[in-house]
């Protein structure tokens, strides 16, 4: 039986080791390997080779697949001195990875050699608890966390489908959360409009949102916009900067301002709306499927919209649908999963069904089409007369 | 035969029903198998004698208007679903 000095050396002489100086130019080459570090948290924390991974030499088998899943990828693996690393290196290589080698020397050698390293940015301890429940899922992980709080999302209307998104939004860490809303708060609001409160009656709704937002999560920055979305303030507005805009408005000029604005500004809208029992959310992607103009190229005539007297709305449904809007939100400033781009989903509470239909970019769209004939902003007419829309 | 649901912005021109039975071999007999029945469906579905801009009618989960739109032939049995643009969020 070897012991421990015995069999690293048959280790070493069974895997592909390379010095620092190989590591340096295998880095620098077309066909650059991930690097893949497999030390323990604490030493990742101190300081890393640029660009690689973190999988501690304990969960390396069980994770690796996961973070690469093509065998034929190059791995370059290391840790502090390069024992823990070609016993990795072994490992992988019988999971029938095709190309793995392992630093000699480890980070000690990389370091001492002057080679570039970098401090990874991570969660502190407070953080690490609060979000430990997405970072035990492999496709948020830390670096997920930590893109979800650099993440910026625009919700327009604090209302019944803006509070769902908003809570959640703001629990998952989403970093800065922009809210447009020029309405107060009501009291026919609260039987949905679960930001707000009894207390908060009369208040701004965005600055009620703001509150609720920061005493369940500090680390969110609310940026609340007292004001209606118009063809005057569309681009200060996104001037600030927004990653994804979820749109849970409540009448027809705003959510064709918003979806031109968003093609126009490349950002990903995530739509959802509400009517009585039904429901109906998508997310307009653009450059990736169609936009809101492309399912409807115009809002109807204001005799033929439904009056917002004539509505009505189960309490729970904007609770259902502006979650589902937080959770498309949260995938793509994650970048995973399938977003319901080119997808409409259709959910209607009293018969407890989804159902789906195909939406498909039309290339005669006036905005996002081959030949837009919209280049500019429209103030449609609101059609609510019977009260002001807000956004 | 085949079934059109109604969307909740128009149940009250059917009599409140969900979703209601219609005969046709296009989309065109169909709608206008409907809106005989039902002629205050009319101006909310058809506009120039054409599926009107603020309206998707879906045939199996589908845009007729990426088929062939009014001419679209429809099977037996098959599911209709009317859209009208929804615009509530409050």
């Amino acid at each position: 039986m070897p012991n421990y000095r015995e069999l690293l050396q048959q280790i070493k002489s069974e895997i592909d080791e390379v010095d620092v100086t190989q590591a340096r130019d295998l880095l620098a080459s077309g066909g650059r390997p991930l690097v893949v570090d497999v030390r323990e948290l604490d030493e990742w924390t101190e300081g890393r080779i640029p660009g690689a991974i973190h999988i501690p030499r304990g969960s390396l088998e069980s994770r690796i697949e996961q973070a690469v899943p093509d065998r034929a990828q190059p791995i370059l693996l290391y840790c502090a001195a390069g024992n823990r690393s070609a016993f990795a290196a072994k490992s992988l290589e019988e999971l029938g990875y095709e190309s793995v080698s392992s630093l000699a020397g480890g980070y000690t050698d990389w370091k001492r050699s002057g080679l570039p390293t970098e401090l990874p940015r991570t969660l502190d301890a407070a953080k690490r608890q609060r979000y430990s429940r997405h970072v035990l899922i492999p496709e948020v992980g830390e670096e997920g966390q930590l893109k979800l709080l650099d993440s910026r999302v625009l919700l327009l209307g604090a209302g019944g489908l803006g509070s769902p998104s908003a809570l959640y939004l703001a629990a998952a860490g989403v970093g800065r959360i922009g809210i447009v809303d020029d309405d107060r708060v009501d009291a026919s609001n609260l039987q949905r409009q679960v930001l707000h409160s009894t207390g908060r009656l009369g208040e701004w709704k965005a600055e009620s949102a703001k509150r609720t937002i920061e005493e369940l999560n500090p680390d969110v920055e609310v940026v609340p916009y007292i004001e209606r979305l118009t063809s005057e303030n569309v681009e200060r507005i996104l001037a600030d900067g927004w990653d994804v805009i979820v749109d849970g408005a409540d009448n027809f000029p705003t959510r064709y301002l918003i979806n031109d604005a968003a093609v126009w500004h490349d950002i990903p809208l995530v739509h959802g709306s509400i009517y009585r029992f039904e429901g109906q959310a998508t997310v307009f992607k653009p450059g990736d499927g169609p936009c809101y103009r492309c399912l409807f190229p115009q809002p109807p005539p204001p005799e033929l919209a439904p009056s917002c007297a004539e509505g009505g709305v189960l309490g729970v449904l904007p609770g259902i649908v502006g979650s589902l809007q937080a959770s498309e939100a949260l995938k793509l400033c994650l970048g995973i999963g399938e977003p319901l781009v080119g997808r409409l989903l259709l959910f209607d509470a009293l018969e407890t069904e989804f159902s789906e239909v195909t939406l498909r970019r039309d290339p005669s769209c006036p905005v996002c089409g081959d030949s837009p004939t919209i280049t500019e902003y429209v103030d449609y007419v609101e059609f609510c007369s019977g009260r002001p829309a807000h956004a | 035969m085949s079934r059109v649901r109604i969307p909740p912005q128009l149940r009250s021109e059917v009599g409140g029903a969900r979703e209601v039975p219609a005969h046709g071999g296009t989309v065109r007999e169909l709608l206008d198998d409907l809106m005989d029945r039902f002629p205050s469906l009319r101006p909310q579905l058809v506009e120039d004698d054409d599926i009107a801009p603020f309206v998707n009618v879906y045939l199996e989960g589908e845009d007729v208007r990426t088929l062939d739109g009014l001419d679209t032939s429809v099977d037996h049995g098959s599911t209709v679903i009317l859209l009208p643009a929804m615009a509530g969020g409050l």
